[in-house]
């Protein structure tokens, strides 16, 4: 494994007087995919929206090693900053743009590589050449995500008129579009059926060895019930219970460690009745 | 067969409800009034065959509707829908040849005309609402602030410093731009009802301060004597003289020429304002305004700043009513804060609803209707507000997300379809 892509330290969200992420640390491998799981209530959507910038952590850091040069502090930047500085997410209750089609879904992701091509969009009011340019390639790049995810007959379609499942799929071809580092996928396989989450499974590791529809790999991050999935693809599992990091390995290791079982299946009850 | 009837008996039940909330109303309101007697004491009297009258009218009114809305669905709908495209498609180039043909038209005179900017100038202002609440979503009740300040803004700018119309005209797009920006800036993290609240008291505190500033504003006598339009430097006057517009081409005077003026000038800022919306509908920038109307949390989960998008809308939005408010200054050589109460916002808000929000055809025919039909129910005296308002309630029953609800894409592989109501999504500030 090469070094990690994020490393989270101590991560302390607080909302009052609730504690819900507590000193959690754990590394994302690039080129990986790391799995968050744990019980509901957890605090797993927590950390996932601290990493992107939907809430301000209370304490602790989210690094980020780009490409090149120093790692970037995420716990400083506005969530707008996050994805521009590779970090996408997809929703757990899916957030598509109803009302457009499926390409301009697409688009939309790739707003700040088509209004940087265009000085402003000053440009592209005119009718410049550059932008045309530059519209054509996001076409391409949206084309080819739509072919990778299986949704190429349905470009012109509004986003809100697909079937669920095709909807999860747009949202994790939406998020691709804008070029990530890191791919932070909240339950992804919610709500499919089997056959779906097997070409789920099949879809994220293809991104992740940069077999999808670009050829740079790309780390994952995922948070997932279905432990099917979760079991079969990750590289890295980290479990949380109650806020706290139980557990962190290979998939094989945290499924008989004894506090992972605890978590999700109940501590032996006796243990916890003496004053 | 039982089905009709029971919707028939539902229908029934339901309008004998609604008969009985407008007795409660009417009973009072109308029923009952306090005249003063011969004698000159008060006395009551009773009005009850108007109440049962109108009792009447809500009970029919209110079944009609009913047994309307239950009717069955045309399951060929989308068939309809294609055609309602291509009617569509027609009818934006045909009103842009009648407007363009107006002046010329035989039996078309100075009323008529006059009629003709009055609609046209509501046109720019719903256009340029529709960037702010059909695009992005943005709930705007002080869109008359921007109207005002473009006004304003030429009014003292030409008194001041003597400045002429076309170099006042963009100056009041940038000045009421920026008081977009301005109002942007604090209402930025609010949504929805919220944003509506602020934005409307943001109009109310320009009228006032426009009311009050007597130094600057002249206060409720207003400006008057202001610059009217010459056509590029050549007056329009009487006198006939080679300086003048008459004289220069030889032409009789006349003071329809100015009218005429005023006609293609207010056309040509109306069609700059649907060109620039049109375009930038199609760039980055307004997909983002529209993405923001759909989800804003996704968009900045896709790196937009949600920050500037907001300010942008708001800013080429109100640009549009300072230039439609520079127009109107010019137009009427005289303006007062009289003109820029909350209800002027009310009606440019309506024309967009009505029209479809997003929809820069509808946003057209909306105003047509709404500025053209007001003036067509002149005759009607005092009736006219009723018949004006049972109108917006009949279009809001039957086609509920405005005349035209669906919504074009931007960019597509196939063919372009139209996007129904039932997925877009309606902004939430």
């Amino acid at each position: 494994m090469s070094a990690p892509i994020l490393t989270v330290q101590d991560l302390t969200m607080r909302f009052g007087g609730l504690t819900a992420v507590d000193r959690v640390s754990f590394t994302a491998e690039a080129g990986a995919i790391t799995a968050l799981i744990g019980p509901n209530g957890a605090g797993k959507t927590t950390v996932f929206n601290c990493i992107t910038g939907f809430y301000r952590p209370s304490a602790g850091a989210l690094l980020l090693r780009p490409a090149e040069g120093a790692s970037i502090a995420l716990q400083t930047l506005k969530d707008h900053a996050i994805a521009r500085a590779g970090v996408a997410r997809t929703f757990q209750n899916i957030r598509l743009f109803a009302g457009m089609t499926v390409l301009e879904n697409l688009l939309v992701a790739q707003h700040l590589a088509l209004t940087e091509a265009t000085f402003w969009g000053i440009g592209a009011m005119f009718g410049s050449r550059r932008y045309k340019e530059a519209e054509r390639a996001a076409i391409d790049r949206a084309v080819s995500w739509l072919e990778a995810t299986n949704l190429i007959a349905r470009a012109d379609d509004p986003a809100g008129a697909l079937p669920y499942g095709a909807q999860r799929r747009l949202e994790i071809a939406r998020a691709m579009c804008t070029g990530p580092r890191l791919l932070c996928l909240d339950e992804p396989a919610a709500g499919l059926n089997p056959r779906e989450s097997e070409e789920l499974a099949a879809l994220l590791l293809a991104i992740r060895d940069g077999r999808a529809a670009t050829p740079d790999p790309t780390s994952i991050l995922l948070i997932e019930h279905d432990m099917g999935i979760v079991m079969g693809i990750s590289d890295q599992v980290v479990v949380l219970d109650h806020g706290k990091r139980i557990a962190a390995g290979a998939p094989a290791a945290v499924r008989a460690d004894p506090h992972v079982i605890a978590a999700y299946l109940g501590e032996d009850e006796t243990e916890e009745v003496a004053p | 067969m039982s089905q009709p009837r029971k919707g028939m008996a539902a229908a029934l039940r339901d309008a004998a409800l609604a008969t009985a909330v407008a007795f409660g109303l009417f009973v009072i309101m109308v029923g009952l009034r306090t005249d003063v007697a011969p004698s000159g004491a008060l006395f009551l009297r009773t009005r009850w065959p108007d109440v049962a009258l109108l009792c009447g009218l809500v009970f029919a009114g209110r079944l009609v509707m009913s047994l309307w809305q239950a009717r069955p669905r045309a399951p060929a709908a989308p068939k309809l829908g294609g055609t309602m495209q291509r009617a569509g498609r027609a009818l934006g180039p045909a009103l842009l040849a009648a407007a363009l043909l107006l002046p010329f038209t035989p039996g078309i005179g100075r009323y008529e005309l006059d009629l003709g900017i009055l609609v046209l100038t509501y046109i720019m202002l719903g256009w340029g609402l529709n960037i702010v609440v059909g695009l992005a979503g943005l709930l705007d009740l002080g869109y008359v602030a921007f109207y005002a300040v473009g006004a304003y803004s030429y009014a003292l700018l030409a008194q001041a410093f003597g400045l002429g119309f076309w170099v006042c005209l963009p100056l009041a797009g940038i000045l009421a731009a920026f008081w977009g920006i301005l109002l942007g800036f604090p209402v930025l993290r609010l949504r929805g009802d919220y944003l509506a609240i602020v934005t409307l008291a943001f109009g109310e505190i320009i009228r006032i301060v426009l009311l009050n500033w007597t130094d600057l504003t002249g206060g409720p006598n207003g400006i008057g004597g202001i610059p009217r339009p010459s056509f590029f430097g050549l007056p329009f006057n009487m006198s006939g003289e080679p300086g003048t517009f008459a004289g220069f081409f030889g032409l009789e005077p006349d003071p329809v020429h100015r009218v005429i003026f005023l006609y293609y000038l207010i056309l040509a800022l109306a069609l700059l304002t649907n060109w620039v919306s049109v375009r930038l509908r199609r760039q980055p920038i307004g997909r983002a305004w529209e993405a923001l109307r759909e989800d804003e949390i996704a968009c900045r989960a896709l790196g937009i700043n949600v920050t500037t998008t907001k300010l942008t809308a708001f800013a080429l939005g109100a640009m549009f009513g300072g230039f439609a408010g520079a127009f109107f200054a010019t137009r009427q050589g005289f303006i007062s804060p009289e003109s820029f109460t909350f209800i002027e916002s009310a009606i440019i808000l309506a024309i967009v609803v009505l029209g479809g929000l997003g929809s820069q055809l509808g946003v057209a025919i909306a105003a047509l209707v709404m500025i053209g039909g007001f003036e067509l129910f002149r005759d009607l005296e005092e009736w006219r507000m009723l018949v004006f308002g049972t109108a917006m309630v009949v279009i809001m029953v039957v086609k509920p997300r405005g005349l035209v609800g669906s919504r074009t894409p931007t960019v597509a592989l196939g063919e372009r379809r139209a996007i129904g109501s039932e997925h877009v999504q309606e902004g939430r500030g």
